[in-house]
């Protein structure tokens, strides 16, 4: 891979706290290289801004390696920016060139206010998990790991589905601020299998009836989740999702 | 000082005898009783609803925002069990011996002889939950082999195992948040223990959005807060992960032990310059089937599909022919750290060895191929297959390669390199996992206990789980059964004030330095000195200027550093300043420790002290100890050894040959 050097225009979403007025403010960055991620490149302008006595840009992130689901930059109107099947971390500064100008705005969702600058509020998807996204079993509960047989295609579908890392692209990427992906796809993975089958009903209807309560939006199924989701989790689960909610409403116990 | 507990009796039975003798606490007794979790990776959170299900009072904290996030959803390549489902040989004996053996004995007998014994409790309580393993066809658990074994124990979920145990394990915690068993406290960082009358009573934690002090009453404390690998600034752990939690119990008294036993894991994405945060991990588990090379020639700058088969040094194989590819992790980086050394390095800084994927592609190609009945499908049809089988089994870790080096690592051999990984050491627990201190508890990474000198690979998560879901569950009870008459303290006792006054006076402190140089290039320059001095190769003269340095950079510290923003703000940089400053404390320590075990044992190499053909040389006749630094003042500590005593196993010279 051929490496180079590129000087950037930043324009970056800086908004005190949450009930504070937010504003774009425009910075430089020099000789980024292009084998930098991209928050490293963010790390750069942070110790810039603290050498200039200016403060650094608030920014979540943990992992930087794609799977906790903590990074949550909209880089030029695209959750996680532009690479397909991506999380901000793992985007690298060889998407860019010399000269680029780069907007990053924090996910916008009625569900998740700003904390500050890039930072939101997500525990709304801890309280959509708390509703219903486990298999009740208490420790010590179980039965032999290989007494129940599971298709190996259902047991891949199920692991496709919890693969989401619960970012939030999804509802930043919907017109709607739907949260249906990430809630379908903890929907399918559980009643995929026939250890989740018992409280498949009861799951979906308190999961949803959680999910409109806390402000998301409804789905008219543009697919934008779909297209921005890092985990690439498919919107044939939301398919899914409504057909458990379909049955499952008209005949959940109450 | 040191009573490390272990039961009476016959090894085998020493954790039913345990469990069939401890103290219980009866359901009603269990509701007045309150234990706070610092952390929920898979430790804590499998803690936390554990004893929520059991009825206790549960208050749970994490830095990132949620409990799903914790530097365990990283973890990839597996979790270790004694199932024997391959019929190939394992046993709780085997998964016992292997450990010990891998942790080069200074490992606790009792300890891992239990944490096998549970081990395939653990899975069976993940399949429960929902956590989707890999499988055959005929729907059973599917196995994978790892380093430092000779069977397949090891079950995985693609490269994902640690996000699907973690996420199973999240969704048991907020099933207790919904019940109300638990109280979950994201967003907050745990900044000093509260003692009264020498017990753990509590602590202060800070809310990092607002940046208040809290104070949070518990008759227990435990701490899942993870290990110390970023004292090396660049390491595969999740940038957050800091020991700041432990190290505050330290200096209230909690003992440190073997600080100085890291891991190196020889099969990360080398660095690629001094921007650099942080290294990725590439699994273990690719080296089942990658083979690790450098070219025979010195300095040999050809492209590597150009360098022919005869003109290859698979150094593994030809120094292990037993073990091949999957010898220990410490074994694997310092023989990678030898041929870089001696020259043989590729890539452009030359500090990197190949792990190919070529022959495994074929291999599995042609196995297609015969599936099919199509042996004599041209090369490149075969090469297509094994491709498909090299994706399904690796697709994750292969796309992390490429996204973050550019390159195709199916076309091309991955560059790798050994880098910081893992803490074997941790605080002092005796076999109920309390610290030094009554009501102090430390589980998963945190703690020292089960891993010796080297942790073989996906010995983690099961460690983790195994002190989460199955021993705390037990051994607290023995210790909160008599603190049933105790009342919950207010937080407005003295205690609990003195120890906030504490922690906002350094607070202060911090902000009041108003210096030049920023938290970050602090981290840097004391990795840089850690890398160097108490890295993969470790000697006496290099300790001490190890030492020598860390005191001043400390000092530094405190009279430069610049922190901009406030307290009672949401302020990142304060937040990385205190975990800085507890690092460079703890580096100090680590390399007195260092300096004091004057032998080579796991991932401690002592320079000084190696066989004639470069393996570690352990002094069991001087060192077979845990080494236990007891905090007495600034850069002062007290060691205390606790002797290792093998009844089952005799300790021999490893060897993977
Ligand atoms: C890249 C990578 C891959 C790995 N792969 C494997 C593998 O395949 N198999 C294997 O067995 N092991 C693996 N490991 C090791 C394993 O993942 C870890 O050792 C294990 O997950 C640690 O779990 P834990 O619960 O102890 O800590 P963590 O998961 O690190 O959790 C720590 C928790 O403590 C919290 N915390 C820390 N400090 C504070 C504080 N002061 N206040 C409040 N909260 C705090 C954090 O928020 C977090 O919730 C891997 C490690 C890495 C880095
Ligand atoms: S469905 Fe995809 S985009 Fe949505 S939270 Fe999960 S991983 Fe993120
Ligand atoms: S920082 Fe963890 S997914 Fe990006």
């Amino acid at each position: 891979m051929e490496h180079y050097n590129m000087n950037l225009t930043l324009k970056v979403w800086r908004q005190k706290s949450s009930n504070e007025q937010g504003y774009f403010e425009t910075y430089q960055v020099r000789d980024i290289s292009s084998e930098m991620s991209f928050l490293e490149m963010f790390d750069v302008l942070n110790e810039q801004l603290i050498k200039e006595n200016k403060e650094p840009i608030a920014f979540d992130h943990d992992c930087r390696e794609g799977i906790c689901g903590m990074c949550s930059m909209y880089i030029n109107g695209k959750p996680h920016g532009p690479w397909h099947a991506n999380t901000t971390c793992q985007l690298h500064m060889r998407a860019f060139k010399d000269g680029d100008t780069i907007v990053v705005e924090p996910w916008r969702a009625k569900a998740f206010p700003v904390i500050k600058d890039l930072v939101v509020d997500r525990t709304a998807f801890d309280r959509i998990i708390q509703a219903g996204g486990y298999i009740s079993v208490n420790t010590g509960n179980a039965v032999d790991g290989n007494a129940i047989p599971i298709e190996k295609d259902k047991a891949d579908a199920a692991f496709a589905a919890a693969m989401c890392i619960g970012c939030g692209a999804c509802v930043a990427a919907c017109k709607n601020s739907s949260a249906m992906l990430f809630l379908s796809a903890k929907v399918s993975h559980l009643s995929l299998l026939p250890q989740g089958d018992p409280e498949r009903k009861s799951r979906v209807v308190n999961m949803v009836a959680q999910m409109d309560k806390e402000g998301f939006g409804a789905c008219t199924n543009t697919g934008a989740c779909e297209a921005t989701c890092p985990k690439e989790i498919s919107i044939s689960n939301i398919a899914r999702l409504n057909r458990e909610y379909l049955t499952s409403s008209l005949t959940a116990e109450k | 000082m040191l009573n490390a507990k272990i039961p009476a009796g016959p090894l085998e039975n020493k954790w039913t005898d345990y469990k069939g003798h401890c103290k219980l606490v009866n359901p009603a007794n269990k509701r007045k009783l309150e234990v706070i979790i610092v952390g929920t990776g898979l430790a804590g959170a499998s803690a936390a609803a554990s004893l929520g299900e059991l009825g206790y009072k549960v208050k749970a904290f994490c830095f990132q925002d949620s409990p799903r996030r914790a530097h365990s959803i990283a973890a990839q390549g597996g979790i270790n069990a004694a199932k024997n489902y391959q019929n190939d040989g394992d046993s709780v004996f085997r998964l016992f011996y292997d450990t010990i053996k891998g942790g080069d004995y200074r490992a606790r007998e009792a300890n891992v002889h239990r944490l096998a014994e549970v081990s395939a409790n653990i899975i069976d309580q993940c399949v429960a939950q929902g956590v989707p393993f890999a499988r055959e066809y005929g729907g059973l658990l599917s196995n994978r082999s790892f380093g430092g074994t000779q069977v397949q124990r090891t079950f995985y979920a693609a490269g994902q195992t640690g996000q699907q145990l973690l996420i199973g394990a999240y969704q048991a915690l907020e099933r207790q948040v919904a019940l109300g068993n638990v109280k979950m406290y994201s967003r907050h960082e745990m900044l000093e223990v509260v003692k009264v009358d020498g017990k753990a009573r509590g602590i202060i934690a800070r809310n990092l959005v607002t940046g208040k002090l809290e104070r949070h009453f518990g008759h227990a404390v435990l701490l899942c807060s993870g290990g110390y690998g970023n004292v090396f600034y660049l390491s595969t752990n999740a940038m957050g992960s800091n020991v700041t939690a432990a190290w505050k119990a330290h200096k209230k008294g909690a003992a440190f032990a073997n600080p100085c036993f890291t891991q190196i894991h020889p099969t990360c994405i080398p660095v690629s310059g001094d921007h650099q945060s942080k290294l990725t991990l590439m699994s273990e588990s690719l080296r089942n089937d990658g083979r690790i090379w450098v070219p025979k020639k010195q300095g040999d700058n050809r492209k590597p599909n150009e360098i022919p088969e005869e003109e290859r040094d698979y150094y593994l194989e030809r120094r292990y022919p037993a073990f091949g590819n999957l010898v220990p992790r410490d074994v694997a980086s310092r023989a990678a750290k030898e041929r870089c050394d001696a020259g043989y390095g590729v890539g452009s800084s030359k500090q990197a060895v190949y792990l190919d994927y070529a022959a495994a592609i074929e291999r599995y190609g042609r196995i297609e191929a015969s599936k099919e009945g199509k042996e004599d499908a041209p090369l490149e049809e075969i090469i297509a297959w094994g491709k498909e089988v090299v994706k399904e089994k690796y697709g994750n870790l292969f796309d992390m390669y490429e996204k973050i080096t550019g390159e195709n690592p199916y076309e091309v051999p991955m560059r790798i390199y050994p880098a910081v990984h893992y803490t074997m050491g941790g605080l002092w627990v005796d076999y109920e996992l309390q610290t030094s201190v009554p009501g102090l508890y430390a589980l998963g990474e945190a703690n020292f206990s089960d891993h010796g000198a080297n942790r073989l690979g996906a010995s983690a998560l099961m460690q983790g789980l195994a002190d989460g879901y199955f021993v705390i569950p037990y051994t607290i009870g023995n210790y909160l059964a008599d603190e049933i008459y105790n009342k919950p303290i207010s937080t407005e006792h003295e205690a609990f004030a003195a120890a906030e006054k504490e922690v906002s006076d350094r607070l202060d402190k911090l902000m009041s330095i108003k210096g030049n140089t920023s938290v970050e290039s602090f981290h840097k320059r004391l990795g840089k000195i850690m890398w160097d001095k108490c890295g993969m190769a470790r000697n006496a003269e290099g300790l001490q200027q190890a030492i020598t340095e860390i005191q001043e950079l400390k000092k530094e510290f405190w009279s430069d550093v610049k922190i901009p923003g406030g307290i009672t703000e949401f302020n990142p940089e304060l937040d990385k300043a205190g975990r800085v400053a507890d690092f460079i404390e703890l580096g100090e320590l680590m390399c007195k420790d260092a300096l004091n075990r004057n032998e080579s044992c796991g991932g401690h190499f002592r320079e000084e002290y190696q066989t004639p053909d470069g393996e570690a040389l352990r002094d069991d006749a001087n060192y077979m100890y845990v080494a236990a630094w007891e905090y007495k003042a600034d850069s002062n500590w007290e060691l205390h050894k606790e002797s290792l005593e093998y009844d089952v196993i005799k300790p021999t010279q490893r060897n993977y040959k």
